[in-house]
């Protein structure tokens, strides 16, 4: 009976990890089959207004950039803090835990903040509104990261460096991160593959454009909030273009993952 | 130069709880008319956008217990059990809220309310005599049963995967099938939604009947959303068993099952409930996922296969075009969302997932 037991739980649960890898596939074929159809030279020279994809994909990443330019300096020095500065008080702690909450914050919820303090006092969405919710989004990402990657520096290093009279801050910058580089790329690449496919955050902050634009300061062109509104279109040929986003937009996370994670790799 | 680069990394570090407080602050500034306006008794309020007529003459007082009366009526009816509990935890969060307003029973809070519209009738009689009324019971209904749903599907499955991947697949199929999973975990939410609009959700309804959204789509995309985020963890805590319990659990002629259910488990169990609970706090804030399959409609759903609507697609539908007092309402939803997850993803970090360091 225990094996019998046993024999059932353990086809139970191969069972499960045989679906998890079928929703896997099940996805990525159905954006294949759907979104390489519309995959030509044409979307990417035209703008969403002559139904191509050229501003979308270009305002995303617009908007990406930006908030890794304003998240990262602050994530990556607030995890230098809570690693370097700190000495285990318990204000690092908190703030510590405190990050790793924010981490899992609706990100919906981040985009209404950021509607209430940019977009509200403006009066019209504007593409700086979505890129401070992007940062919003990637902060505590990255202070994880920098703060868990320091973290493995082992001690000597440190030491050797404050030896030969260094500065603190020099001991940090030409040191420590230059150790944790490969890490902190990493980590780096892997929060912006996170925030690049955000929509809820971009809804009504950046809103979207059907035009090309690099002006920050109207509605910005945003590849995931079209292809939110393009997917519920009656027209055919709209939904095939938000497929060919979505395809376009999930290989492209789906491979700086793998870059991340074959970068590890090759260190180890 | 040293201590300007100190102070700057404090700067830093303290930004993290300066935006979240402010996110606190700004949203409940921009609430706090509809929270005067409705006080608690928006979360028991299923009428969203709705017009009902108001008497500004000697009327009131008749009108005003008809309106309570009914509106308990519909929220008692359709209230069931699991949203009793919920309830609760929104009258923890608000309470928080509200600050020195102590309110103790449903009844207090709905005479109070209808205090207040009363004497907001009173005081601006040029409107016309109807007013909109906004509730917030049906998206926080829908959040909940969507998660509840979710959760259902997604923990079988995010076990079993971690047991798979952990205690019993070769080195060479864990390894691959892993990194799968945790691909899995990094595909957009709004593919999922895509997918779950054109695919899933026709492909269930065909199973179970009804239309192509509803709240039983919207919970089984999400599950499938958590379940490698889920997998993943706990896959992680389990394998940080000592190898040593579990090989001495073998010589004693224990079977893999039970060296699973006597050993890991036990031993993991603070991590796989609190990856549990990280990927309940995830799926209650997850927005594109559900706003394609849910429905957007506000209806009470009675079976599984209604269209309903959850807080996030509320706020993803709405906020563009919301202005004056609905905007607030949707800034208090969007505070009662924020609420709820930091809770839950607060207990889950300090009572289960404590830093080791």
């Amino acid at each position: 009976m225990r094996l019998v037991i046993n024999k059932i739980i353990l086809i139970l649960s191969t069972l499960a990890a045989v679906l998890g890898l079928v929703f896997l596939f099940w996805i990525l074929i159905t954006l294949t089959i759907k979104g390489i159809k519309s995959v030509d030279l044409y979307i990417f020279t035209h703008d969403l207004v002559d139904n191509g994809l050229r501003n979308l994909l270009i305002g995303q990443f617009i908007l990406a950039l930006i908030a890794v330019i304003i998240g990262v300096p602050i994530g990556m020095i607030a995890g230098i803090y809570l690693q370097e500065y700190s000495f285990g008080n318990k204000f690092a702690s908190f703030i510590r835990n405190l990050s790793d909450v924010m981490m899992s914050a609706p990100s919906i919820v981040i985009g209404t903040f950021v509607y209430a303090i940019l977009v509200n006092p403006i009066g019209h969405m504007n593409g700086w509104a979505g890129a401070i919710s992007l940062a919003i989004l990637m902060l505590p990402i990255v202070v994880r990261t920098t703060d868990d990657m320091l973290g493995l520096v082992p001690k000597e290093l440190r030491e050797a460096g404050v030896a030969i009279g260094a500065p603190k801050y020099r001991v940090i910058f030409d040191i420590i991160i230059k150790a944790a580089k490969v890490g902190i790329m990493t980590g780096l690449l892997l929060a912006f593959a996170r925030i690049i496919g955000e929509t809820a955050p971009l809804l009504f902050t950046s809103g979207n454009s059907q035009y090309f634009t690099v002006n920050l300061n109207e509605e910005f062109p945003s590849l995931t909030v079209a292809i939110y509104n393009l997917a519920t279109m009656p027209d055919k040929h709209l939904v095939d273009i938000a497929w060919a986003g979505a395809f376009i937009l999930t290989f492209f996370v789906l491979i700086i993952n793998l870059a991340g994670r074959y970068i590890v790799k090759d260190k180890k | 130069m040293e201590t300007l680069f100190k102070r700057l990394s404090e700067i830093s570090a303290s930004t993290i709880l300066l935006i979240l407080s402010a996110i606190f602050v700004v949203l409940y500034i921009q609430a706090k008319p509809a929270i005067e306006k409705y006080g608690i008794h928006f979360l028991v309020d299923p009428r969203w956008g709705v017009t009902v007529q108001k008497d500004n003459t000697a009327n009131v007082a008749n009108k005003n217990p008809d309106i309570q009366k009914s509106s308990a009526g519909v929220s008692n009816d359709a209230m069931e059990s699991d949203d009793v509990k919920i309830n609760d935890d929104n009258d923890l969060g608000s309470d928080d809220l509200a600050g020195s307003e102590s309110l103790d029973s449903d009844n207090d809070i709905a005479v109070e309310d209808d205090d207040a519209l009363a004497a907001a009738g009173v005081e601006k009689p040029q409107n016309s005599n109807t007013e909109v009324i906004y509730g917030g019971l049906i998206p926080i209904v829908g959040t909940v049963l969507s998660t509840i749903l979710a959760m259902f599907f997604a923990v079988p499955i995010a076990m079993g995967i971690a047991i798979f991947l952990s205690e019993i697949a070769p080195p060479f199929v864990a390894k691959p099938v892993g990194i799968a999973i945790e691909l899995l975990a990094a595909i957009p939410s709004i593919i999922y939604g895509m997918w779950g609009l054109f695919y899933f959700g026709p492909f269930i309804a065909e199973i179970f009947g009804g239309s192509s959204v509803n709240l039983l789509v919207a919970g089984l995309v999400l599950g499938v959303m958590i379940i490698p985020f889920m997998a993943s963890l706990t896959r992680d805590s389990m394998n940080t068993t000592p190898n040593v319990l579990k090989e001495s659990a073998y010589a004693m002629g224990a079977t893999k099952f039970e060296v699973i259910k006597d050993v890991v488990f036990p031993y993991a169990k603070q991590g796989i409930i609190g990856s549990m609970i990280l990927a309940l706090g995830r799926a209650l804030g997850e927005t594109m996922a559900v706003a394609f399959v849910i429905g957007g409609v506000f209806n009470f759903p009675h079976k599984l296969t209604d269209p309903t609507v959850s807080i996030p697609v509320v706020l993803a539908n709405n906020f563009a075009e919301s202005s004056g007092l609905s905007l607030s309402a949707l800034f208090y939803l969007a505070l009662i969302l924020f609420v709820i997850s930091f809770i839950v993803i607060s207990f889950a970090k300090f009572y289960f997932l404590r830093d080791k360091k």
